[in-house]
């Protein structure tokens, strides 16, 4: 039986779409079946950072409400054999899914694949809970940035009692995605640290994304970062992260800043 | 843009933020979480109980009130009066055991 992931944040544009996808395809890489879910209705995104826009045919609402098969909406990707993407719906409104209707299309999909990554839409209503509803496993993604620290809180509370695994007496494992972290303001305290967000959060860290370019660059082209820039940064600590999803332990590299030359030569190694 | 701001040492703003966002936290958690904490609660004192006593989950209350000073906890359990305990064996109450509220 599959693996239900939910990436969540409650705050939008902390990075939910780029780390599923990044995340997903990790994992894909390494031989592991994977089904991405959008479960943004009305604003899919996670297709075009996929590059698989033009060929959504079949979306997660036609599987929940039986208009098609699960088979005929599952995109799979040209690049990663064992990736697979189920589209958000563009045009219905978000109340056309249905608990009863995600459970079983999540039902069907935890049978065939090793992981099921589901994309939260921001916020907290119905849309955000239907995504955390059926989750054994979250990932918050939050920034070092206070909004997107409190947000997550939020979302932390309602993975603690909203969840069908919660409801039962079960646990949900929760971790932390810190994204967009820069090293070097961090390290001038203009930015909230790794420790402080840990702290406030008390979750434990999945990984440290730092700040890259080599992202936008990557959903320019429809492709998730792990793919198009391999040997980013950015790519390794998800990669990494994927690796500690699936259970191996790894020491978490704190990102260090690109320091000029001089400093280079003096200072530390970058980890 | 002005030159002098190159020099000029402004301190971290982080602290600030993680003390603001210590202190919020603190608040909202209790405001925004009561019913989860209640709903825990609950589960947790069914799971303890149920391991020497066999109740009916349903019959279990639990009610946190609030005022200005003080909080209290209202826990209102119903237990039958023949219950089975950990053996398996049918038998009544001894004395000092929990008995029926």
């Amino acid at each position: 039986m599959g693996n239900v992931i939910v990436v969540t944040s409650g705050k939008g544009g902390v990075g939910k779409t780029t780390s599923t996808a990044a995340l997903g395809s990790a994992l894909a890489e390494r031989g592991q079946r994977v089904c991405v879910v959008d479960f943004d209705v009305g604003l899919r995104n996670l297709d075009l950072v996929l590059g698989a826009e033009r060929r959504v045919v079949y979306d997660f609402i036609n599987v929940a409400q039986g208009d098609a098969k699960l088979a005929q909406a599952l995109i799979r990707d040209k690049r990663i054999e064992t990736l697979y993407l189920l589209a958000a719906s563009q045009t219905r409104d978000k109340d056309a899914l249905t608990d009863e209707g995600v459970e079983r299309v999540i039902g069907e999909l935890k049978q065939s694949f090793d992981w099921v990554v589901c994309d939260s839409p921001a916020g907290i209503e119905r849309g955000a809970l239907l995504a955390m509803r059926f989750a054994d496993q979250a990932v918050v993604v939050a920034n070092p940035e206070v909004s997107s620290v409190r947000d997550a809180d939020r979302i932390i509370g309602l993975l603690d009692s909203r969840t069908q695994r919660a409801e039962g007496g079960q646990r949900i494992d929760k971790h932390l995605l810190l994204t967009r972290f820069d090293p070097a303001r961090s390290a001038r305290g203009e930015m909230l640290s790794v420790a402080d967000v840990l702290d406030i959060l008390s979750v434990p860290l999945l990984g440290i994304i730092p700040e890259s370019e080599e992202i936008i660059r990557a959903s320019n082209l429809g492709a998730p970062i792990t793919m198009n820039a391999g040997v980013s940064p950015a790519a390794k600590a998800y990669r990494d992260a994927a690796r500690r999803l699936s259970g191996e332990t790894l020491p978490i590299a704190m990102p260090t800043e690109k320091k000029p030359f001089l400093s280079r030569l003096f200072g530390r190694r970058a980890a | 843009m002005n030159l002098l701001n190159l020099f000029k040492s402004r301190g971290g703003t982080a602290p600030v933020a993680r003390e603001r966002l210590q202190i919020l936290l603190a608040h909202e958690r209790v405001r925004l979480g009561p019913q989860d904490l209640l709903a825990r609660l609950r589960d947790d004192l069914i799971a303890t109980i149920l391991r020497h006593v066999e109740i009916d989950p349903e019959k279990v209350m639990v009610k946190l009130d609030s005022d200005a000073a003080i909080s209290t906890l209202e826990i209102d359990i119903e237990i039958p009066r023949e219950k089975i305990v950990g053996d398996g064996k049918r038998r009544p109450l001894g004395d000092g055991e929990l008995s029926a509220a």
